[in-house]
């Protein structure tokens, strides 16, 4: 007799294990295709499917000990409509038609390259991992909750900045009604007394007795407290997960003839990162992409990644630009501002002075973050030693030198670690 | 056994268990009347992805982790989500109780055929036929696979994954040079494997170490030459000889050796029964359902949709044909245990000619005796009869690359008969399909260099990835390897070494 077991419950992705071999073995051919692929997408697309990737045949062989091509073989066919013995055949070419009858699928598969999906998890994890995330920032880009500050009734105890004074003055008459009751009592049985006294006789040695005691208890009425640390109360709130609503991200470029593709790609993955950052923190993300040389230009992002220009440099068209579409499209009171910057730090020497001014007093008060990033291993020139200054005065200002797109993450970090005090 | 009117199982393709349970009543019932001894059976439902699973781990549901499984399972997957293939039916393994798949998504015919083909077609075969009762052991395959598995996965934790997976890697390269073709290997089970590792390990290192306890010096080097060969006779099983033989291997890479060899003979019976063991299970999966019919237990739909699947799965497309690829295995198998049958039962002049011994013959008698004690290359050799030649129109190519065309050698007529089944047969020798490549000698007292010899038949050169092999062969071997052919004609040429000697080496080939 038979035994039936359903194992359709249990048991799935055995092969999950195997799998992540797989992806571990050929890390580096895998690393170089989303590489690749993140070159070929567009930034609001890095997230939103998996990629398909090709390792070549030759990595990905197992070998063995077999024959080649060549010698002396005899192979059976089925299927002969008319030959005889004797008959001959043109020699196939090589690839097609040629069949022993041990053909096997899998040594013909294995002429062509390996190609397989990974899964959109997968393809970020990658791409943050290019850019050398610590883990727990990756987990915060994947999923960072958002909380938003309910009132939830009054505490006891609280920060001065919660202080709810109405509820605070109320308790604190109600404490003074209760501790001078009695003592008003006293004294209007005390003045009850002194009349029906001054009525009867003037001199009574008791009255001037009696007009102490009544000064004496006014006074203690005088010292209760008008308001009392048992009185205060602070609102109380809980942090309730609300999805922020909207950002907006200025991606800014320097597109004269000194920024090759080299230090574009670098530019593009520094973008990509934010937006990733803000595409998990807010509900919608826009994205504005400014690209200047002397004069700035809002465009588009194809235009803005390959798209070249030749000429100076006037790093300010770009601020007073982005400063304009600020003003005219972002109000701060519903937009969160993003802006990343990315330059080879060539400027006019007059204009970066002039960045400088707008930025700490017409960008820097509205915007959540600006980071700078500079793609140049070589000196720097003014517009940095104007930026650092800007540092120093504004926090929310981070900017970075990079060679390398493993420097992008530290501009970030100030960014990250703010969320995360903020949220944790 | 009494025929039975309208007495039929199931109207609807939807399965339940309870249908299952009658089908495999039927069918166990006819199948003993047919005397098929089988193991217990123990019939697993999966769903495809679960499929998917088993059948990347070579179908083996315990496998250790390794990088070439994900490989595997990445291809299946990714041919499957694009529908260019359907994934198999069923998937068996040859274990006591007999494990077979059955997938969730069959119909309720699906899963009658392959409750026939699996569960007493395969399940038969591994029982009985003499290379798995000599090979395998379907008593504790399971407890090794869990062994293998947990002795890889340890081995990963202490020594890192990289280094581990080194040496499968190497040992998986020489997988098919790793089986022993005669010897008779031990029986044991999960805890004498387990006691017996640990002394092993031991046992194995001191023989190691007798075996280099004489230093290499160069004084000794042409005295040595002149020495009897290590070993003395050459030795088939490369990864065997590694195993025991490898100077620098640590007892637990030897363990991993071991296993990989294990995994290797287990499998070896499957390869050489891949025609019979396809076409016995095809066989009685039909003759099962037919009797099925006739008892009146199944109706005229299910029928239908049967033969439809059957039809598919021995479909043999012609040799120009752009989905040929090489001979079916189900289609000749089928074909010749069909052709057996109607020998034994209804012999023309010309079988009593071939096949004077078995022509008129019980059947049922003949078919087990062929099962039981043949393997594809001495059972086509044996049984491939006139007619299913001309049937399947077989024919013969000689491609001689020193020729310009392919000739036509033998066909389908009286001359050509006896030599298209010998070349048939020599095709499924697995001794044909792969090089002669054996250990030779080893240069104990000078650079400890490994030596393999091919042994070259009929011209036919070494593939590109011989190199690569001799790497991996390097990595366990620890000093110089090299490949030598002996040719036809008797001469002996150096091929390949590795690591590449840095002046100009002669390298042929």
């Amino acid at each position: 007799m038979s035994r039936f077991v359903d194992r359709r419950p249990n048991g799935r992705h055995k092969s999950a294990v195997n799998r992540q071999r797989f992806m571990r073995r050929f890390k580096k051919q895998i690393q170089e295709a989303v590489r690749e692929a993140i070159s070929g997408r567009s930034i609001k697309e890095v997230d939103e499917s998996g990629e398909k990737i090709t390792i070549p045949a030759k990595d990905i062989s197992e070998p063995t000990f077999s024959y080649g091509e060549g010698g002396v073989r005899n192979i059976i066919l089925p299927g002969n409509k008319d030959f005889i013995p004797g008959d001959l055949i043109r020699r196939p070419s090589h690839g097609g038609g040629r069949g022993g009858s041990q053909a096997s699928n899998s040594a013909q598969e294995g002429m062509d390259d390996f190609v397989f999906e990974i899964s959109k998890e997968e393809f970020l994890d990658l791409f943050f991992e290019d850019l050398a995330l610590p883990n727990l920032v990756k987990t915060q880009v994947a999923k960072i909750p958002s909380f938003k500050s309910v009132r939830a009734g009054f505490t006891q105890d609280g920060t001065p900045a919660n202080i709810n004074v109405i509820r605070s003055l109320k308790d604190a008459i109600g404490r003074r009604m209760a501790l001078s009751a009695p003592k008003k009592k006293e004294i209007e049985a005390l003045e009850k007394e002194l009349d029906t006294l001054l009525e009867i006789s003037k001199d009574s040695p008791r009255i001037n007795e009696i007009r102490e005691k009544i000064s004496v208890l006014k006074k203690k009425i005088e010292n209760i407290p008008f308001i009392d640390p048992f009185d205060l109360k602070y609102n109380y709130r809980v942090r309730r997960p609300m999805p922020t609503t909207q950002a907006v991200m200025f991606c800014l470029m320097d597109v004269s003839g000194s920024m090759d593709e080299a230090k574009k790609d670098i530019a593009k993955r520094f973008f990509i990162l934010l937006y990733l950052f803000l595409s998990r923190t807010y509900e919608s993300v826009e994205v504005v992409f400014i690209r200047h040389h002397t004069s700035a230009k809002e465009v588009d992002e194809e235009e803005f990644f390959y798209s070249r220009e030749t000429g100076g440099t006037v790093v300010s068209s770009a601020l007073e630009l982005m400063k304009e579409v600020m003003v005219a499209r972002y109000p701060t009171s519903d937009w969160n501002i993003y802006a990343a910057q990315a330059s080879d730090g060539d400027n006019w020497n007059n204009d970066s002075p002039r960045c400088k001014d707008i930025l700490i007093n017409d960008i820097l008060p509205f915007v959540q973050y600006f980071a700078y990033v500079e793609i140049m291993p070589r000196h720097h020139q003014s517009l940095w030693e104007a930026y650092i200054t800007v540092k120093e005065q504004c926090p929310q200002f981070a900017m970075q030198n990079i060679e390398d797109v493993k420097d992008i993450y530290p501009v970030f970090r100030e960014l990250f670690k703010r969320q995360e005090i903020s949220s944790g | 056994m009494p025929k039975r009117k309208d007495h039929i199982i199931s109207r609807s393709s939807e399965w339940t268990y309870e249908l299952l349970l009658r089908y495999d009543k039927e069918i166990s019932r006819i199948a003993e009347s047919y005397k098929l001894d089988t193991y217990p059976n123990q019939i697993e439902i999966i769903n495809a992805e679960q499929m998917l699973d088993a059948y990347s781990s070579v179908g083996m549901p315990l496998g250790y982790s390794h990088w070439s499984f994900g490989k595997q399972f990445l291809n299946v997957e990714k041919s499957y989500k694009r529908g260019y293939m359907g994934l198999a039916y069923e998937l068996v393994i040859n274990s006591n109780p007999c494990i077979a798949y059955l997938m969730e998504e069959n119909t309720l015919t699906m899963q009658a055929l392959v409750i026939a083909h699996a569960c007493y077609g395969h399940n038969s075969f591994f029982k009985g036929n003499y290379l798995f009762k000599t090979w395998t052991s379907p008593d504790s395959i399971i407890d090794y696979l869990v062994f293998a598995k947990n002795y890889v996965a340890q081995c990963e934790e202490l020594y890192g994954i990289d280094t581990v997976e080194e040496i499968l890697d190497a040992c998986h390269a020489l997988m098919n040079h790793g089986v022993d073709r005669y010897k008779r290997p031990n029986k044991i089970s999960l805890q004498e494997e387990k006691a017996r590792q640990a002394k092993r390990a031991e046992y194995l290192q001191t023989l190691v170490n007798e075996l280099w306890r004489t230093l290499p010096s160069k004084k000794n080097r042409e005295q040595a030459e002149e020495e009897t060969r290590f070993p003395e006779e050459p030795q088939e099983n490369i990864l065997y000889f590694v195993e025991k033989h490898a100077p620098l291997l640590e007892p637990w890479q030897r363990e991993l050796v071991r296993i990989v060899r294990k995994m290797a003979q287990y499998f070896y019976p499957q390869r050489q029964t891949k025609v019979m063991n396809e076409g016995w299970a095809t066989f009685w999966h039909y003759t099962i359902i037919n009797q099925l019919f006739d008892e009146g237990l199944v109706n005229n739909d299910f029928m239908m949709e049967f033969l439809h699947n059957h039809t598919n799965v021995i479909y043999q497309p012609p040799f120009e044909s752009q989905f040929y690829s090489g001979l079916n295995p189900y289609t000749l198998g089928f074909t010749m245990f069909c052709d057996i049958r109607r020998i034994c039962e209804n012999p023309t002049e010309e079988d009593q000619k071939w096949f004077p011994d078995i022509a008129g013959s019980n059947w049922v008698e003949t078919l087990d005796f062929a099962m039981r004690n043949f393997k594809d290359e001495s059972f086509i050799a044996q049984f491939l009869s006139p007619k299913v030649i001309r049937d399947l129109k077989l024919f013969s190519i000689l491609d001689d690359e020193n020729r310009e065309d392919l000739e036509v050698t033998f066909i389908h007529d009286d001359d050509g008969y006896r030599n298209v089944r010998q070349l048939l047969s020599e095709n499924y020798n697995l001794g044909n399909q792969e090089p002669d490549i054996q250990v030779f000698n080893v240069d104990r007292k000078g650079d400890r260099s490994l030596t393999l010899r091919y042994t070259q038949r009929n011209h036919r050169p070494l593939s590109d990835s011989t190199q690569e092999v001799l790497k991996h062969l390097y990595t366990l071997w620890g000093f110089p390897v090299k490949l030598e052919m002996l040719s036809e004609d008797g001469k002996v040429q150096l091929l390949y070494q590795c690591p590449p000697k840095k002046e100009g080496q002669e390298s042929s080939n």
